[in-house]
């Protein structure tokens, strides 16, 4: 519960005494690079595999004569724009970006760049960190997006190659009954997703005290914490928002 | 000058500070001395406002820091510069950068001002054409420098150096002692080291104040601190061998 309450105290302290709008302006283009350009292909990889597997195993597990092929696709892409392309995305960035976040943050704070910026009168966590906020929710959105798209893409590419469905059967299985505020509940928890994983992710690095094996630790426990929270909110939003 | 009054700070059931009371004048190189654990870093942190004291107050010339409001302390901080032990130079930023950086944030200064400023700082503590090169390219000693350069690259009245010689040899840490003292002199800032050095104590120490174990024990100068009579001040004076030896002939 105490380290509840620290969260939200560090998330109100972002709020009080902020720099100019400029320096925040470069940073947060910065960390966009860092958090969303530098993750393309590691969410490219990962989303069109799991499209493609999406694909083979819900034909394996789909083989009647009732069912007709197109089914494959329309499950398929239910699957990535509901859940994974949403979800498992948070789970990889979780792991990338949160602990660069955490590991950045920390070392700065052992080697008392931290206390550097604090001694210079600007508050430490607005500069660090809020940028990092704001880029993880401009940019995770769009890594969603493409991740849906790609793992659309690998399924077909699966489906097709292997014969479980025809190009044909699967654009239609993808077009069928598509219902466009999945779409909108993915973006909204792939904003959700982005600010819990890096607003935990920032005050695991933050309070890093020691040397480098607790840089390590914080590193660790952010990855931890954060994927615990992206699928406690994932549950809670499916309930809010889906019921 | 900058006056404590009273300063006590406790972390759980260990006392690291109290009553700590002292003065520290403009124009000459304070420092604050005592062996590790004795709460030398934690006062000064306690002057900086990184760390809040339980009880006492710090003036910044007249001027109450711990009791300021935002705006006020802001301000202050402004006044301020600090040498952190390593350096605490940013990593993404290349040296040209860190030291902009004050200038950046706290004035209006053009583009062309503040690059002059900086080379003229850099010139001054002896560091020229390492603009470009990043943090992890240069050697500690040149670290601490950069540091130092940060530190007064605005219009400061008061330097704080935290352990300025961690990790140096015995010939930088005196070029770095030294560049402190003419800083300090040609500037005219209130200038607080500390230290467990003992050759930047002998050195630089024109206002000294001895820790131990939380508490003020001694306060003088170089000139009377071997003869000061305090006995826990001579056991960590004479600590090492050659320093018995020296005392022994003395």
């Amino acid at each position: 519960m105490k380290s509840i309450g620290a969260y939200f105290i560090f998330l109100g302290s972002m709020f009080v005494r902020r720099e100019s709008f400029s320096s925040y302006f470069k940073l947060t283009i910065n960390e966009c690079i860092s958090i969303g350009w530098n993750s393309i292909l590691i969410v490219a990889i990962t989303s069109t595999f799991m499209g493609a597997v999406t694909t083979v195993q819900t034909a394996y597990n789909l083989v009647s004569p009732l069912i007709q092929n197109y089914v494959v696709a329309q499950v398929t892409r239910e699957m990535v724009v509901l859940e994974l392309a949403p979800t498992i995305t948070a789970i990889v960035i979780a792991g990338k970006v949160g602990s660069s976040i955490a590991g950045g943050l920390g070392t700065m704070r052992i080697t008392e760049q931290i206390d550097a910026l604090e001694v210079m009168g600007v508050n430490a966590s607005s500069y660090l960190v809020l940028p990092k906020i704001v880029a993880a929710m401009i940019m995770y959105p769009l890594l969603v997006i493409l991740a849906g798209f790609l793992a659309l893409y690998g399924g077909y590419i699966a489906g097709t190659f292997t014969g479980i469905l025809t190009e044909t059967e699967y654009i239609y299985g993808i077009r069928i009954d598509f219902n466009p505020y999945t779409v909108q509940f993915a973006l909204i928890k792939s904003l959700v997703f982005a600010f819990l994983i890096a607003s935990i992710s920032a005050f695991q690095g933050f309070f890093t005290t020691g040397g480098a094996l607790e840089v390590g630790q914080s590193s660790t426990s952010a990855v931890t914490k954060s994927c615990i929270a992206v699928l406690l909110a994932d549950y809670v939003l499916a309930e809010l928002l889906l019921n | 000058m900058i006056e404590i009054n009273n300063i006590s700070k406790s972390f759980g059931d260990n006392h690291v500070l109290q009553d700590i009371s002292g003065k520290f004048e403009r124009g000459i190189t304070n420092l604050i001395i005592g062996a590790s654990g004795t709460g030398k870093s934690v006062l000064l942190k306690c002057i900086v406002g990184l760390v809040i004291p339980e009880e006492g107050e710090v003036l910044y010339d007249g001027r109450a820091f711990l009791k300021a409001d935002k705006d006020e302390k802001s301000q202050m901080r402004r006044e301020i510069g600090m040498l952190f032990q390593g350096g605490a130079l940013f990593d993404s930023k290349n040296i040209e950068e860190n030291v902009m950086f004050p200038l950046d944030l706290l004035t209006d200064m053009k583009k062309d001002e503040k690059l002059d400023r900086v080379n003229n700082v850099l010139s001054r503590v002896g560091l020229e054409n390492i603009n470009k090169k990043m943090p992890a390219e240069i050697s500690g000693g040149q670290k601490k420098r950069v540091g130092i350069a940060r530190a007064i690259v605005n219009d400061i009245n008061y330097l704080f150096c935290d352990e300025p010689n961690s990790g140096l040899d015995p010939r930088t840490s005196l070029l770095i002692d030294e560049l402190i003292q003419e800083i300090t002199h040609e500037l005219n800032v209130t200038t607080i080291v500390v230290t467990h050095d003992m050759n930047s104590v002998m050195g630089i120490g024109e206002h000294i104040m001895y820790l131990a174990k939380g508490k003020k024990l001694w306060e003088g100068n170089s000139d009377n601190i071997l003869t000061s009579g305090q006995e826990d001040l001579e056991d960590f004076i004479f600590a090492s061998k050659f320093m018995k030896k020296l005392r022994k002939t003395l």
